[in-house]
């Protein structure tokens, strides 16, 4: 609710434009708890016009959801001594831990290659390769792996036709954010597309967090690794022999 | 029902593991093994990263040996002296172990390494356990079968820096059981493994100890191994996950006690032959995916970076 209300006030103090998009979502906030499984994400919204419908081009709306960029490297397997064994390797500066576009039609069809590069849209100009580490002749075929590879796992997620569009007004599409995402902000941008040109975008964000007691533990195991080992033998010792302890007592 | 595991980052169903933990917990207390030497490999197979799975199952094997350790302590049937030197070689060994694994990690090896371990010792211990049931078996049919002698000293044994061992009743050099040791604990710190099922049979055979202190001496050695190497792993790449552990740790604990009762009924012969063959065919498994062209030759790795 609160988002549908915010959504009525950008309504009310947005510049004009020829077409503008508002947009909200049905959660801005993920609790990576104990329990998680990952979750679904309704993200929806207006078109608000002040001139009549243009009757010439027809009108398409993107929605791309970026995690947070981290560095990668694509290993690529050969036969050696019999064995598969990892062998070339191609650095990724930074690609996304998580990107899914939803679009009312399929991305090459409504968004032309110079706007893609623009506004770097389609998951693969989300991806930045290392330079000057190349030491591979076919880098492409790597960033496709890790496409691929991503896809595979619902990290990466094309979505071509998932945006359902109403009178060229109201639209609305649903992504699921898969159970392995990590933690940090997401992205969520919207994009209005007319004739492969991108007309109006709206950007927000959502906020991934570890929960409480995930949070404290993650951050024990990296800022006092010392105790965090302890605990971890003690949560053993305790568990090893009480367990005998308590056996022995139930059988005497 | 799936958990959250907050340090490999990814969710496993609750479920699997208590039943990876129960599962081997059975078994380690039919044929009084650690365990961990399944653990491990089965952590694989259910998708959690090998780093993680070699460290937290190091931290499950502390907790299957302790009240080993506790028990023969009060038994009197550990030789302090020898577990003392195995350990000073097994955590000389442990931080071997931890600066190649964090090596082999960096270089994009670790996965082959991991397994490459796997297929070689458990192929060779299963391969030794088969025989020697067999061997069993033919024993236990013939009663006028030889004996095989207790210990044979070789020149290792007469290497400078000799020792008294007396609950094992020895007088040799510190070297070999020094070695023993550091052999030991390269193992765990790279498989993720207690190392019972080579230190044992390296105690009988290579250094000669009588068999009722090889069992206490050897748990006396793992568990603090185990430790070490679990503190080594959690300090220098966070990799215990103590969430995972405590699935695995309360699984095993309770399977270790169902499998104390049921292995008492069976026979020991045909046990050994059972184990034989499971050891052998997670080995099996493992060399299969060396050895098969993989559906997808390329794999993406995320370097640990803060």
């Amino acid at each position: 609710m609160r988002a549908l209300v915010l959504l009525l006030m950008l309504f009310a103090v947005l510049p004009l434009r020829a077409e503008e998009v508002v947009a909200g979502l049905s959660q801005d906030r993920v609790s990576l708890t104990v329990n998680f499984e990952g979750s679904e994400i309704l993200i929806f919204g207006a078109i608000r016009r002040e001139a009549p419908l243009p009757a010439d081009s027809t009108l398409d709306v993107a929605v791309a959801i970026e995690g947070p960029p981290m560095p990668a490297i694509i290993w690529r397997k050969a036969r050696r001594a019999g064995i598969w064994v990892n062998t070339e390797r191609q650095d990724v500066r930074a690609a996304p831990s998580f990107y899914a576009v939803a679009s009312t039609a399929p991305l090459r069809d409504i968004l032309s290659p110079e706007a893609d590069l623009t506004y770097r849209i389609s998951p693969r100009l989300a991806i930045f390769e290392a330079r000057g580490t190349v030491d591979v002749h076919d880098p492409a075929v790597f960033t496709e792996a890790l496409i691929r590879i991503r896809e595979r796992e619902g990290l990466y997620q094309q979505l071509d036709g998932a945006v359902n569009l109403q009178r060229d007004t109201l639209f609305s599409t649903r992504i699921t954010l898969p159970k392995q995402i990590v933690e940090g902000r997401y992205d969520a941008r919207i994009f209005l597309l007319r004739e492969g040109e991108v007309i109006d975008e709206f950007e927000t964000f959502i906020d991934v967090r570890k929960a409480v007691f995930e949070r404290w533990l993650f951050n024990l195991a990296y800022e006092q690794p010392f105790i965090y080992g302890l605990m971890a033998l003690a949560i053993a010792v305790f568990f090893g022999w009480g367990a005998s302890a308590l056996f022995r007592f139930v059988r005497s | 029902m799936q958990v959250y595991l907050p340090i490999a980052e990814t969710s496993v169903n609750a479920f699997t593991l208590l039943g990876v933990g129960g599962g081997v917990g059975v078994l380690s207390g039919m044929f009084g093994v650690g365990g961990g030497f399944l653990i491990t490999p089965l952590l694989f197979f259910i998708g959690v990263p090998p780093a993680i799975a070699v460290a937290t199952g190091v931290n499950q094997v502390v907790a299957s040996s302790i009240s080993g350790v506790l028990a023969h302590l009060k038994r009197k049937t550990v030789d302090l002296r020898m577990g003392m030197v195995l350990l000073i070689g097994g955590l000389i060994g442990s931080i071997i172990g931890i600066w190649f694994f964090n090596l082999m990690q960096r270089l994009g090896q670790i996965d082959l390494i991991v397994q490459l371990s796997y297929v070689i010792f458990l192929g060779i211990i299963g391969a030794l356990m088969f025989q020697e049931a067999l061997r069993a078996l033919m024993r236990a049919k013939d009663p006028n079968a030889r004996r095989r002698k207790l210990h044979v000293h070789t020149w290792v044994h007469n290497l400078p820096l000799k020792m008294k061992f007396r609950a094992s009743g020895l007088y040799i050099s510190v070297f070999p059981p020094l070695a023993v040791g550091i052999g030991v604990g390269i193992l765990a710190a790279v498989m993720g493994v207690g190392g019972g099922f080579i230190l044992v049979p390296a105690m009988i055979y290579l250094l000669g100890m009588p068999t009722k202190v090889v069992i206490g001496t050897s748990l006396f050695q793992v568990t603090f191994v185990a430790a070490f190497t679990t503190m080594m792993h959690a300090v220098t790449n966070q990799s215990v996950d103590v969430l995972l552990a405590l699935f695995l740790i309360i699984g095993g604990v309770v399977g270790a006690q169902i499998g104390t009762r049921v292995g008492l009924k069976l026979g020991a012969e045909q046990l050994r032959i059972l184990l034989a063959l499971l050891v052998l065919s997670v080995a099996g498994k493992i060399a299969f995916d060396l050895l098969w062209t993989p559906a997808e030759l390329y794999s993406v790795t995320v370097p640990r970076q803060f």
